[in-house]
Order: structure tokens, then C-alpha cells, then sequence
């Protein structure tokens, strides 16, 4: 089978244990969502909220994105479906691609509530202006996070203490995204006077991360998950 | 005729240990094999060697033609390792497992409901959470996605454990009507006279070697 239709068979089947399973909605959304409201009582003033709400987004999209890999590594580890996949021949960069797109739809709706979020809970403004670079900052910044979420998923699944081995691993490497997002998010909501036009070189910048990261992990995901 | 496994003083080695050290074996296409020993003998060992999953140290190992040293990813597409793990999903049902393993191989709706049927999984079972069965019942659904996948050789470590009465029925019907239509099956028992009586041959697996018992 080639790579693209394996890919398409791992993603339809973990979007369908997610379906079934209701753990984004049930857990994860509430988890995003508490740590929003955590933040807002922990800077308690509506003028830096309104200020920080890009970041906000992000690193909340980045603890909560910790739980998605967590639980798309663990359905494949119970019960030792990773490694019937490797028996299977399946192609690993086909793995890697199927986790990938599944992972990227499921922190899509993440991030669309999250955006719900800081508009009504820091009350910032989206603007007309700002909406295409808005959802570029997006598409492109999910794809990073997808791919870097899923190898890093990939190398801790088979690791002693991998609960708290992913964390380690993972959000040194996401840095330049939370940087990059936070930029341009706060060019498309023009926080502090930002123009939309500030925002466009931190998308490269975005778009880079998500090509080495997605090119890297499509070679090399057979290797992390045989060791 | 080519035998469908040849190892020739094959060394593997897991963690610094060795386990299998110097295993010599000849499979023919329609045989099935019970490798029997005590525990820690070796018997998963060389099941997963021969499923492209633990790498040769040393020696030559051939399976389905392929040199192992080579081929270990040509090799994994063509067989079907049952383990001591089940590898299914848990949060779906027991037709949704088997449809998904049987589409790796691109096996069509009809195949994969024979799949069902041969394990006695067509009913009611067919639609139930596999988290929700009992340890008998994943097993039959691990084997059903094993006969949906079409493989040309099977491995097969305990897989009488946790069936009920019928399971193990079915479950031999299942391997003799594999190898009568070409397939060969090795399977690591302890439970030597059900497995025993199953076989085509006996090997014996000791210290990481296998010795030649002969026929059940």
C-alpha cells in the first residue's frame, strides 16, 4: 500500500477511537479551557490579558497538545498495536503521517476554542484585517506542532517514564513555535498597534519548522519506533 | 522446493543478553511447527526473529526467500505474528479491529467479513467494544485479524491461552485449513498435547538452540 492511503487509514482510525472514545472532548477541551480561566485569575487585570491573550492561546495549545500525544501513543502501546503495525509492514512514514493528520484535526478544534476562549474570557478583539493572516498562523503552526507532537509521541512510546519524558522532550523543541504563533497572533489581533504585515516573516518562519520537522519525521520514524 | 524459513547458526541478542545463540531450523511451506521448551528458552525469540522484529547478530537467516539481514521490512509485510500481546484497539469494536488490520493488506469487505465468520465473531460480538470482552474473546478477535491479513506465514506464541473449549476448536481449524491452502505455521506452546496434536513436527528450543524432536 502506498504511503498516502496508510496514512489515511491510521488517521480515520484514530479519529474514530477519539469519536468513540469522547477523551478531546470530555477531558482535554475542559483541561484547555480551566487553564484559560486559571491564567485570567492569575493576571486578574483585563488591559494585560487583553495584552498576553496570543500567548495565552499558545502555551495553553501547548499543555493541552501534551495530552492529545500522551493518548494517541497510548492506544497504540496497550495492547501492542505499535508493534503489529511494525510486523505488519506497514510504512512508518505512513504511521507517521496517519498520527500526524489525526493529531493536526484534533488540535485544530482545540485551538478554535481556545480562540472562542480568549475572545470572551480576555476579551480580545479579532479583526477584519488580521483573518488571513490569522488562520495561516494557525494552519501552518498546527502542522509543526502535529509532526514534532507525533515523532517526539513516537520516541517516548516506548520508553520507561514516558509520561513525564514527553513533556522534557517536547517543549524545548515547540519553542520557535510558540514564538513564531504568539508574533503573528498578535499581528492579526494587532495587539499593541501591530499591522497584520509584522506577522508574514514569523509564518516562514512557522512554515520552515513544519517542513523539517514533517520531512524528518516521515524518514525517520521507522528507526524511533523499532528501537 | 525453497523452505520457507532457513536459519543457519543464528546469534540474537536483546539487551546485552543472548537469546538465541547458534539456532539452526528448516521450515517447509505447509507445516505446522510446534516449538516447545521451557521458559526463557528462546521460543518468542526466534518467533520474532523470523517476524523481522529482532535483528541477526550472526549466521544466515532466510524467510519467505528474504535474507533477514536485508529484507527484514519485505519480510514483516508477508507474515503475521500473534505475541503474547493482542495489538488491538481497545476504545473499537471487534469488526472495526478487523477491518482496519485486514485494509493494511487491502483485504476487501467480503474478506474481512469471512474473517469474522471463521472466528465466530459475526453475531452480536461484531459490534462490541474490545475493551469490553473477555481476555478469550480478544484472542479470538486477534486471531481473526491475523486470518484477515492474509499472511504466508504464521507465528504464533501461546495462542490457546485464555480460549474457551470452542475457541481452541476453532482455532485449530483455522491453522490445519491455513496450511492445507499453503500457509506455515510455527507455534511456541507450553500446553503440549493440544498443540501437540496439531503439529506437523516438534522442535525442541533450549539455551537459545533448537533441537530436533521429530514428528508429534
Amino acid at each position: 500500500m502506498s504511503t498516502w492511503r496508510i496514512a489515511r487509514l491510521i488517521a480515520a482510525k484514530d479519529l474514530r477511537i477519539e469519536w468513540r472514545s469522547r477523551v478531546v472532548t470530555n477531558q482535554v477541551l475542559p483541561f484547555a479551557a480551566l487553564v484559560m480561566v486559571l491564567f485570567a485569575f492569575a493576571l486578574d487585570n483585563d488591559n494585560v490579558l487583553t495584552r498576553v491573550a496570543p500567548g495565552l492561546v499558545w502555551l495553553a495549545t501547548m499543555f493541552s497538545m501534551l495530552v492529545l500525544v500522551q493518548r494517541a501513543f497510548a492506544v497504540e502501546t496497550a495492547d501492542g498495536a505499535l508493534d503489529a503495525l511494525q510486523v505488519a509492514g506497514v510504512r512508518p512514514g505512513g504511521i507517521f503521517l496517519g498520527k500526524s493528520l489525526a493529531l493536526a484535526a484534533q488540535l485544530a478544534v482545540l485551538e478554535t476554542v481556545l480562540l472562542i476562549a480568549a475572545v470572551v474570557l480576555y476579551q480580545a478583539e479579532l479583526q477584519a484585517s488580521g483573518a488571513v493572516l490569522l488562520v495561516t498562523t494557525f494552519a501552518a503552526a498546527t502542522t509543526g506542532l502535529a509532526f514534532v507532537g507525533t515523532l517526539y509521541g513516537g520516541l517516548a512510546a516506548g520508553a520507561k517514564g514516558r509520561e513525564t519524558l514527553l513533556p522534557l522532550l517536547m517543549l524545548p523543541v515547540v519553542a520557535p513555535v510558540l514564538i513564531g504563533a504568539t508574533r503573528a497572533t498578535e499581528a492579526a489581533f494587532g495587539t499593541n498597534g501591530a499591522s497584520s504585515s509584522e506577522g508574514w516573516p514569523w509564518i516562514g518562519l512557522l512554515i520552515l519548522f513544519a517542513v523539517l520537522f514533517g520531512a524528518g519525521g516521515t524518514l525517520a520514524f521507522g528507526s524511533l519506533i523499532d528501537e | 522446493m525453497e523452505p520457507v524459513v532457513h536459519l543457519a547458526d543464528v546469534v540474537a541478542v536483546l539487551g546485552g543478553f543472548p537469546v538465541l545463540a547458534g539456532a539452526d531450523l528448516t521450515v517447509q511451506r505447509g507445516e505446522i511447527l510446534l516449538l516447545r521448551g521451557p521458559n526463557g528458552a528462546g521460543k518468542t525469540s526466534l518467533l520474532r526473529l523470523c517476524a523481522g522484529l529482532l535483528p541477526v547478530e550472526r549466521g544466515s537467516a532466510t524467510v519467505l526467500g528474504c535474507d533477514l539481514a536485508v529484507d527484514r521490512t519485505v519480510v514483516r509485510s508477508r507474515v503475521g505474528l500473534l505475541g503474547h500481546a493482542n495489538g488491538l484497539y481497545a476504545d473499537l469494536t471487534v469488526a472495526d479491529n478487523v477491518a482496519f488490520w485486514g485494509a493494511t493488506v487491502g483485504a476487501t469487505k467480503d474478506e474481512v467479513a469471512g474473517s469474522l465468520a471463521r472466528m465466530g465473531l459475526d453475531g452480536r460480538l461484531a459490534d462490541v467494544h474490545v475493551g469490553r470482552l473477555s481476555a478469550g474473546q480478544r484472542r479470538r478477535t486477534a486471531l481473526a485479524c491475523l486470518v484477515a491479513r492474509r499472511a504466508e506465514l504464521w507465528l504464533l506464541d501461546e495462542p490457546h491461552a485464555g480460549l474457551d473449549a470452542a475457541g481452541r476448536d476453532e482455532l485449530d481449524a483455522t491453522l490445519r485449513e491455513a496450511a492445507a491452502s499453503g500457509a506455515t505455521v510455527m507455534v511456541a506452546s507450553h500446553e503440549l498435547e493440544r498443540a501437540g496434536a496439531l503439529a506437523t513436527r516438534v522442535v525442541e528450543v533450549v539455551g537459545g538452540q533448537v533441537r530436533q524432536a521429530g514428528t508429534p
